[in-house]
């Protein structure tokens, strides 16, 4: 069949045009109060029976088109947390800190960190599409954190990734991982920001769900703080960035919301394509408008789009507002209402801006080539307006849409398989130190991980202290003072399978150690909770443990819980990933000058185990890859013990009593001094008293080996806090010597540790140089 | 001395360059892609980014921007100009400096710490160091690998225009493990990795990259 060459193609019709056409099928306000019993299609867009009818409730006659689909992503899981709120408010119960200036509910928390600083810091999870498209899925997790950081008033500073994906081999492991880093990658990269760490880790329960979950820290001074929220009769709604295309729809509500089962249809268009220099202009440009005072309350758009910021803006201030669709710039002028309000293009933001501001605004934003249009304006009644071409097609009260959406207690149950799972004690004995030690540091989890972080930017912005593979990510904030910050996330998914209330908690106990590793005092928390299906009890039962822990876990520590993300529905057909709950700890650093590094660089120093051992190999990486084994207990928290350890860390940094200090954690000892020893090359003897698996392979908390050239000033400082010390050995020589049990060279040691990841993922060889010097001829 | 450092929409490593000329001694300008005016300044750095997100090719569309035009004229007449991974590639697209960067032979971004040979100690940007030094200086890029026509590669060589050199491996692949060219008369100097990121010891793997910048004090010292 031929091309119909004469009839006028659809591409060159106006907006106006497209909209004028599709008129008569507009589903206005009045057509809405008029034809009542019209059938909508609610439960394909994600809302059950009843949710349906609580809307019907609200406004008082069924929703237009237009509000349904404003409704139905707003209450999605991922918008309305409507199965976790109940728990979240644990969080909330937190006894007050100074330190917090900003608490959650809004885009991200802010903490104060001294001499009028203030860093906001979100983990976020962009975990289904990112298992979709991973290019695209990751790159858009990294762009929606950093405008959320950046929607606080605060400059973007670096960003970390936690990454989990199914077993390394797995064939779908080799389409899924490499894409994935290279989007974290492609976008930071591109924005300017240095990754400064994170996570990579493997199960076979990630296995068609990846987890992929970004965190993004920025720094303020206090009086620059924005607040998402709509003020002042008058003022006009801004929108600028790019332009709303047809990507992303339903994102949040069809993506980030359901199972995934193999019978479904591709959902590859409810995946945003990200722009990286987009965003970059988008971040200097807002910066320049919060420093002229531009602007009296910004929002971005991310999950949901435009339903989510003005509906946000309004709920969260005084008046209403009253929007005009389509002066909403467009890439497909195809797009009906309903998708423009619920299209997740990427790169947008949404200002409030006094009419008389508005002329500065809009030319900051053409110096940044950046597009940007008034949109609408606040008004002084209480509903949200939105209007198409004059007709009106949205009436809502804002707050029914962006607070007020269903929430739900749901049934919990312990799982049915944890007793059994608990009482299958894990082995406890090894039959060759020397060749599980190997496999240890060679396995994917404990493989060197520079194939990944090769591939990020670590240097940009030139405030990089510590970057991966360092406990902790440390940064400059100011270069007079050296005031600088830490950053660790840690979430160890197999003790929080063997038991979610203790497995969170002692996540969290590492990422704050990681932190004080460095020298920094832990301040803050942050976490992303990424669970199985709310709908199953026994994910639900997980989930709940997983908060109380962490929330008994902040109190006893008197940490703050700065705001987090949760992430449900993260299963393949009935299997659940294990729960993980990443938790992040933001750290400051009086003077970054004297942060403590992991690795060992000067021969005969002394070599020192801080805390105490125990024979702890309940969801050990020992186990877990000798004998394939997940069962017993995971070990004891103690967090007492961990907050001491702290103090005595940072003590350390200050005095300048240590060169090294590394956390014992997945790996234990073997892991820990692997990496300490691989890091510069310099090697160690060591004795290991009592048990040898357990001095090598358990994973009991509240543990640290230090370096020191002064092991007695170290161990009075211990002893002053009742620490306990064991002396391990001395650094030096080229081998990694345990007295009486084994000796592995650092070569073999290097070979087994960082051939892993290329081997399995490709290696992106160096090309070895065929110029010798001096045979180039110089003028 | 006046160092200016030019922003590109896109531009990442303008901050970066700025510090490093501060520590170096001189007094770093910003100088805007859209403005028809150096400022006066005695040398100008082209810093790395991802410009115009490195759309079109890694380059190209900064390399004509208003600004770009001007300091082709005063490079024309001997102002020293840097060209920092993104500020090489704007060099080449606009025409100072010969051959091009494309995708690394081994299609990932890579960021690690580079071994280099200072191969020219007598350019405007190199003169603090001594021929034949090895310095390290991070490397950072996606599309860094230089190419030229064997021909082109054989004159440079001739003319003695290769100023850096990789060793320790050659991280994306480029010919003969070039790192960074200079323009005939030395003034003009573009290497992919980032000098500006090696200027303290609290942040960078060295602070081998200092000598770029105070070479080109020096050298502006010697002129005036």
């Amino acid at each position: 069949m031929s091309a119909d060459v004469t009839a006028t193609p659809h591409a060159a019709d106006g907006p106006a045009d497209a909209a004028v056409r599709s008129m008569p099928d507009l589903d206005t306000v009045e057509r809405a109060a008029q034809a009542p019993d019209t059938a909508q299609p609610f439960a394909e867009l994600g809302l059950k029976d009843d949710e349906y009818a609580s809307i019907k409730d609200i406004l008082g006659r069924r929703p237009t088109t237009a509000e349904l689909a404003m409704y139905s992503v707003m209450w999605s899981e991922h918008c309305s947390y409507k199965s976790s709120k109940v728990h979240l408010r644990r969080f909330g119960d937190l006894p007050k800190s100074d330190a917090l200036l900003v608490g959650m509910g809004e885009n991200a928390g802010v903490v104060d960190v001294g001499e009028g600083y203030a860093v906001t810091f979100k983990v976020e999870s962009h975990n289904h599409p990112s298992y979709i498209e991973p290019y695209q899925g990751a790159a858009t997790g990294v762009g929606g954190i950093v405008r959320d950081i950046l929607t606080m008033g605060a400059r973007p500073i670096a960003v970390m990734d936690s990454l989990r994906f199914g077993a390394a081999d797995a064939p779908d492991t080799a389409r899924v991982l490499p894409g994935v880093v290279a989007g974290v990658g492609g976008y930071g990269n591109c924005l300017g920001l240095p990754n400064i760490g994170g996570e990579l880790l493997f199960d076979a329960t990630y296995a068609g769900n990846p987890l992929v979950n970004a965190l993004c820290v920025g720094v303020m001074r206090h009086e620059d703080l924005q607040l998402a929220k709509a003020e002042g009769t008058g003022n006009k709604v801004v929108l600028f960035g790019a332009r709303t295309g047809g990507d992303g729809i339903g994102g949040v509500s069809v993506l980030a919301s359901e199972t995934f089962d193999a019978e479904g249809p591709a959902k590859r268009p409810a995946v945003q394509v990200g722009d990286p220099f987009t965003e970059k202009l988008l971040i200097e440009a807002c910066l320049e408008v919060f420093a002229a005072g531009l602007v009296t309350g910004i929002q971005d758009l991310g999950g949901a789009g435009i339903s989510c910021a003005t509906s946000e803006l309004a709920a969260a201030g005084s008046g209403g507002m009253r929007i005009d669709l389509d002066a909403v710039p467009l890439r497909d002028s195809t797009l009906t209402p309903a998708e423009i309000l619920m299209s997740e293009s990427q790169e947008r933001m949404c200002a409030v801006v006094e009419p008389d501001k508005v002329e500065a605004f809009l030319a900051v934003c053409a110096k940044w080539d950046v597009l940007a249009t008034v949109i609408g304006e606040v008004t002084d009644g209480d509903r949200l307006t939105i209007d198409w071409h004059g007709e009106r097609i949205v009436d809502v009260p804002p707050r029914t849409v962006a607070l007020e959406g269903p929430r739900y207690d749901r049934p919990m149950t312990r799982p049915a398989d944890l007793d059994a799972l608990q009482a299958d004690a894990p082995p406890s004995s090894s039959a060759d130190l020397r060749a599980d030690w190997l496999a240890l540091v060679s396995s994917p989890d404990g493989a060197d991980k520079s194939w990944v972080t090769e591939q990020y930017d670590r240097y940009v912005r030139g405030n990089t202290v510590l970057a991966q593979p360092e406990d902790a990510g440390v940064l400059r904030v100011d270069e007079s003072s050296n005031l600088g910050i830490a950053l660790a996330l840690d979430g160890n998914a197999r003790f929080s399978r063997l038991d979610p209330y203790t497995g969170a908690q002692l996540n969290l106990a590492e990422a704050y150690r990681n932190v004080a590793v460095s020298g920094a005092v832990p301040l803050a928390v942050t976490n992303c909770l990424n669970f199985g299906s709310p709908e199953n009890p026994e994910v639900m039962w997980q989930f709940a443990e997983a908060v109380r822990g962490l929330a008994d876990g902040c109190r006893e520590l008197g940490l703050p819980v700065t705001g987090g993300n949760v992430s449900l529905y993260n299963q393949t057909g009935d299997v659940a990933i294990n729960p993980t709950p990443v938790i992040g700890v933001l750290g400051v650093h009086a003077d970054v000058r004297r942060r403590v590094p992991t690795g060992w660089r000067a021969a005969g120093e002394t070599v020192l185990l801080l805390g105490e051992t125990r024979a702890e190999f309940g969801g050990s990486a020992w186990a877990s890859v000798v004998h394939g084994h997940l069962g017993g207990l995971p070990p004891r928290l103690d967090l007492a013990a961990e907050r001491t350890l702290a103090q005595l860390l940072t003590r350390f940094a200050t005095e300048g009593l240590v060169s090294s200090a590394h956390d014992l954690a997945d790996g234990g000892l073997a892991q820990a001094v692997t990496e300490s020893a691989l890091r510069y090359g310099t090697g160690a003897t060591l004795r290991v008293e009592g048990d040898p698996t357990a001095a090598l392979f358990a994973e009991s908390g509240a543990r640290v080996v230090v370096t020191t050239a002064d092991p007695a000033a170290v161990r009075a400082a211990a002893a002053d806090a009742g620490v306990p010390v064991t002396e391990l050995g001395t650094t030096g020589g080229d081998a990694l010597v345990v007295e009486g049990l084994l000796e592995l060279p650092l070569a073999e040691l290097r070979t087994a540790w960082t051939g892993t990841l290329p081997a399995l993922f490709g290696s992106p060889e160096l090309v070895v140089s065929a110029v010798p010097a001096g045979t180039v001829p110089t003028s | 001395m006046r160092i200016g450092v030019i922003t590109f929409p896109g531009s990442l490593d303008d901050v970066d360059a700025a510090r490093a000329v501060r520590l170096a001694g001189g007094e770093p300008v910003s100088l805007w892609h859209g403005d028809h005016d150096l400022k006066d300044v005695d040398a100008v750095v082209l810093p790395g980014g991802f410009s115009y997100g490195d759309y079109l090719r890694a380059g190209a569309i900064a390399a004509r921007s208003p600004l770009m035009a001007d300091v082709v004229a005063a490079a024309g007449t001997g102002l020293p100009v840097l060209g920092i991974c993104n500020g090489f590639q704007v060099l080449c697209e606009a025409g100072l400096l010969p051959g091009a960067l494309t995708r690394n032979s081994h299609l990932h971004f890579r960021n690690r710490d580079q071994g280099l040979r200072v191969e020219r100690a007598d350019t405007a940007w190199t003169s603090s160091f001594t021929q034949g030094q090895e310095i390290v200086v991070p490397v950072k890029n996606g599309e860094g690998r230089y190419v030229a026509a064997d021909a082109d590669l054989d004159r440079l060589e001739g003319e003695g225009r290769v100023v850096v050199r990789y060793v320790g491996g050659n991280p994306n692949g480029s010919s003969r493990d070039i790192a960074g060219v200079t323009s005939a008369d030395g003034r003009v100097v573009g290497l992919m990795p980032h000098p500006e990121h090696a200027v303290e010891d609290l942040t960078g793997p060295s602070t081998d990259g200092l000598g770029f910048f105070t070479s080109v004090l020096t050298s502006l010292v010697g002129a005036a």
